[in-house]
């Protein structure tokens, strides 16, 4: 699997990275490098195989759908914003 | 484990600990100390000695954290410039449960950034430097808990295992490691990396000591839905190993049944069936990591167990397996840092968008970038089935693997990596062959099942060496009671 110059920036724009010239470059050779080693599963035979997602092996923990009081309250997170006004957080402008 | 009584104060401890971890200071172990903090805690621990009140279990024993476990008021940073000036409201389930037992928080250790590495190379803040030979490398991710242990510092620390993270360093620099199954030491509070293998453990000098620690930390959570109940401590008569009328095929309905109990899987008695892996065992592998496997053999033989091979096709491709599962999820749950809520904001976005974009290109390490990548490009369409779907099939094989292998053994015994401690510099720029460095210790991961890093003497060139020993689900404590049967050569 061949992964060109393109491809580094459609992965850079989805993982929203802002990407240079010599960082793309760099990138293009490492992650051909990772996913030719990754593609070695090519070689396993997994017809008939059921996918596994996890390993906790229980399904439904369940909790009452009661709200509990927070650890963290809205004033100690807000504190950890860069700028916040009338208890929302400030960003820059959109457009 | 050093404890604070009549005769040894825990401000003495606490001292001894903030004054080593300043001698060693050029080994970057540390990313923060809490001096004063830890000098008060232990004041009120001697306070209370004298006074005749109850002290925990750990009165007064120092320990670390790694740098991706919160603790409320620290600036927790996982050792990554994008958390940088993240100060946390809350406090690590597991640090916090320690705490409650009078152990006491010395500092942050060092790390590579959000756990990605083998080596504590991606650390923002460098690497840190081996326990035994200080040109090598301490072992990653949890680089400098295993060195703070290692070099007595402190009497256990924490780290977290996705893939080896807690293991390969504990066997870097000759000291205990363990990764418990999946769910048994609540997540809660630990910078997420892979959640479906994220593992929470500890680095100790002795199995003795891995034991305390884990029956203070181990149990159900309410802020991890996927903590199990409380199986470690179920059982008080500590003396037992993997009951082998229950094979790990009827682990899923047993543990479907026990979901409310907490049963441990112990009991029987030894002779032991130690299985040892035949795909394992080639040149990939450092000779003198197969000898000391060989010796460990011998020991076990003539102690009366019995040796028994493995045949685990599917474990060769583990590590293929893990590196599409493991950044696929850290994909995910590291889009969150995105300069808003916490941690670092680029100054120099013009609007939000850019924002976005600058904070996660100043903010992320070269690895991260890569693991964030790769992630998003085995789940983009057109390439899912190829790479995730594949490797989720793949795991569901070494799972299986593991379960007739637990049909056939009671414990596996193999190396931890490849290698020993390789040099500083040495695999930094070449992520495959650092992702190598966690050939042998991802299948535990991929399948929760737990690993026990051990100490296995030393190269000729005096570094250490480790094996590991994983058993079945639920086996943690089995494995640790092994440990202390075979740390008597």
């Amino acid at each position: 699997m061949e992964i060109n110059r393109e491809d580094i920036m459609h992965l850079g724009d989805l993982s929203d990275f802002d990407l240079s010239g010599n960082e793309a470059e760099r990138l293009k050779e490492d992650l051909t490098g990772i996913i030719k080693y990754i593609s070695q599963l090519d070689e396993l035979d997994t017809e008939g195989v059921e996918p596994t997602y996890q390993v906790f092996e229980m399904e439904n923990v369940w909790r009452d759908d009661e709200i509990k009081p927070q650890e963290a309250s809205r004033e100690q997170l807000l504190a950890l914003t860069e700028e916040e006004k009338d208890n929302q957080i400030k960003v820059p402008r959109i457009l | 484990m050093r404890i604070a009584n009549k005769t040894v104060t825990a401000t003495r401890l606490v001292k001894d600990a903030l004054a080593k971890a300043k001698h060693f200071e050029d080994y970057n172990i540390f990313t923060a100390l809490y001096e004063e903090r830890a000098l008060k805690k232990a004041a009120e621990i001697d306070e209370k000695i004298k006074n005749g009140e109850s002290v925990g279990k750990l009165a007064g024993a120092p320990f670390a954290a790694k740098d991706n476990f919160l603790t409320a008021g620290d600036e927790t940073t996982a050792s990554a410039h994008i958390l940088s000036g993240f100060v946390s409201p809350i406090t690590a389930t597991s640090v916090a449960k320690l705490e409650a037992e009078g152990a006491i928080l010395i500092g942050h250790t060092n790390c590579d950034a959000f756990a990605h590495g083998s080596s504590t190379e991606n650390s923002y803040y460098g690497p840190t430097l081996n326990a035994h030979d200080k040109t090598r490398v301490a072992g990653g991710s949890s680089g400098g808990s295993a060195v703070a242990v290692a070099l007595d510092i402190v009497e256990f620390a924490t780290g977290s295992d996705t893939g080896g993270s807690i293991r390969q360093p504990a066997s870097f620099n000759g000291i205990y490691g363990l990764k418990p199954t999946y769910g048994c030491v609540s997540r809660y509070g630990v910078v997420a990396m892979a959640s479906s293998t994220d593992c929470i453990g500890f680095f100790t000098r002795t199995p003795e000591d891995m034991d305390l620690v884990m029956s203070i930390a181990s149990g159900k959570d309410e802020k991890d839905m996927t903590s199990l109940p409380d199986y470690y401590n179920a059982d008080d008569t500590r003396g037992g190993v993997v009951d082998t009328a229950c094979p790990s095929d009827t682990l899923q309905a047993a543990l479907a049944k026990s979901s409310c109990s907490a049963e441990p899987i112990v009991s029987a008695t030894p002779p032991l069936r130690i299985g040892i892996i035949k795909d394992f065992d080639n040149d990939v592998v450092d000779a003198e990591i197969r000898g000391a496997l060989k010796k460990k053999c011998e020991l076990l033989k003539s102690k009366g167990h019995e040796i028994v091979e493995l045949e685990m096709p599917s474990l060769k491709y583990a590590l293929a397996a893990y590196y599409i599962i493991q950044p696929a999820e850290v994909a995910s749950n590291l889009s969150r840092h995105d300069g808003i809520r916490y941690g670092f904001r680029s100054e120099k976005s013009k609007n939000l968008d850019d924002l976005y974009g600058n904070t996660r290109s100043e903010g992320f390490m070269p690895e991260n970038k890569r693991r964030i990548m790769i992630g998003n490009f085995v789940l983009s369409s057109g390439f899912y089935d190829a790479y995730f779907l594949k490797a989720a099939k793949t795991r569901t094989l070494i799972v299986k693997e593991y379960e007739e292998a637990f049909k056939k053994c009671d414990f596996i015994l193999t190396p931890v990596s490849p290698n020993p401690a390789f040099k500083l510099g040495e695999k930094v720029n070449d992520p495959v062959a650092m992702y190598l460095e966690d050939l042998m210790s991802v299948p535990a991961n991929l399948a929760g099942v737990p690993g026990l890093a051990i100490p296995a003497g030393e190269t000729a060139n005096g570094l250490s060496l480790g094996l590991q020993l994983v058993g079945p689900r639920r086996s943690d404590r089995a494995l640790i009671e092994f440990a202390k049967e075979l740390q008597d050569e």
